[in-house]
């Protein structure tokens, strides 16, 4: 199953320069140890373990599809066959 | 009642239009097939054409009345561009001065806005955007201890400007309301607006469209020091949406073209969102009734190129541009 992730600048070291890498997976937790396999050390990037489990690192938003999958699942955010992720730095945007 | 005793005083009370054309997709016109309607709340009808009129005065007033803003006090404050006019123009009949710290890569109308409302501008960083604003506004702030920083990102009157304003006045002229659609920037208009629906009206489905912008923008910051606002409480949003500068142009074209309103490239973004909503409702088979944020109107930016030429040529132009 292929899906295609989306690197920002900062974790292209990860990825040899790659701006898109491919990654498998039925969720969002799958695909990033399938990231870190092919990528190692990605992974300690985009989360962490406060104490109660794994999460999403508090700077890193994550999309599947343009949805932030914190509220879709997190972690646990299901993933279909062609379906994008997109991870990027939280910054502050819109028209302020 | 359309008359007001001053300017600052005639902010908010903004017209809700109804979009037949851009909802008439969702609608199969069958006997007991469900009706969805999109709805636009004009907030480019303020008195300086944004929404940030609401919570630039809201914000004022409450310094105001704590004793914090005096008259002859200076004001610093990082924005891109809209809350600064809000501010400037308030600023101007109240008797203060202005400064703003604003990254060099937004639109230069703002910037001429800025200049005519007497306001004195620091450029900060293209590179790392709205976060970059923020960093340089707080570094001055403490250089100068005496000037007032309103600080957008986390003040509660921003939010709150919305829970007493935006929010009551939506629900007062589409009671049948189901969705609430708002860019997320500050964060204030979603949490202020979403407070008064949990009370009002809890099942109300609340959707936030925040702006992807291009790389440049998110820089080579470090993933650890990376910016949220102080408002912000994800347990008051339902969906969270990232729409890039593709889908915002586009459907900020179809506003036009279908509608006949011109609003700013963020308002784009939003009503992709809202559309989404819309389709999502048709193939559940539920009725709906969506209203979303027309921020601003398109006049400050002209020159970003989004408006003319194809979708591809205004995708390239705004690459690097704070376009929301």
């Amino acid at each position: 199953m292929a899906i295609e992730v989306r690197i920002p600048t900062i974790l292209r070291t990860y990825t040899g320069g790659e701006k898109a890498v491919s990654a498998e997976g039925a969720n969002l937790s799958a695909a990033i140890d399938s990231l870190e396999a092919n990528h190692p050390g990605i992974k300690d990037r985009l989360v962490e373990d406060k104490g109660a489990g794994i999460e999403l690192r508090r700077f890193v938003n994550v999309y599947i599809n343009d949805e932030d999958v914190r509220f879709i699942g997190s972690l646990d955010a299901e993933l279909s066959d062609g379906d994008q992720i997109v991870i990027l730095p939280a910054v502050a945007g819109g028209a302020a | 009642m359309v008359r007001y005793d001053s300017l600052i005083t005639s902010v908010g009370n903004t017209p809700l239009v109804g979009l037949p054309r851009l909802s008439a997709p969702f609608n199969t016109g069958a006997e007991g097939a469900p009706e969805i309607r999109i709805w636009a709340k004009l907030e480019d009808r303020n008195p300086t054409g944004s929404i940030k009129d609401r919570p630039a005065l809201k914000m004022i007033e409450v310094a105001e009345k704590e004793g914090l803003l005096r008259p002859g006090c200076t004001i610093l404050e990082p924005t891109s561009g809209n809350t600064g006019i809000s501010i400037a123009m308030a600023a101007k009949l109240k008797g203060y001065r202005t400064v703003f710290v604003m990254p060099e890569n937004t639109s230069e109308e703002r910037r001429q806005i800025l200049c005519m409302w007497g306001a004195e501008i620091v450029s900060s960083p293209a590179a790392g955007g709205s976060n970059e604003a923020v960093r340089v506004a707080k570094q001055i702030a403490a250089e100068h201890p005496d000037w007032v920083m309103l600080y957008q990102y986390g003040n509660a009157a921003n939010a709150l400007a919305h829970e007493e304003g935006t929010g009551p006045e939506i629900l007062a002229d589409l009671p049948s309301i189901t969705h609430f659609v708002a860019g997320l920037g500050t964060t204030g208009t979603l949490m202020g607006v979403s407070r008064f629906f949990r009370g009002a009206k809890p099942d109300v489905t609340i959707v936030a469209a925040e702006p992807r912008y291009g790389e440049l923008v998110y820089g080579l910051r470090n993933l650890d020091e990376g910016f949220v606002p102080e408002l912000y409480d994800a347990e008051l949003i339902d969906s969270r949406f990232s729409v890039g500068p593709r889908d915002a142009v586009r459907r900020v074209r179809e506003l036009l073209d279908l509608e006949g309103i011109f609003a700013g490239i963020s308002t784009g973004a939003i009503l992709h969102a809202a559309l989404g909503q819309a389709a999502k409702a048709m193939k559940a088979g539920e009725s709906a009734d969506i209203a979303f944020v027309v921020c601003d109107g398109g006049w400050k930016y002209l020159s970003t190129g989004a408006y003319e030429g194809t979708v591809d040529d205004a995708e390239e132009r705004l690459e690097g541009q704070l376009w929301a």
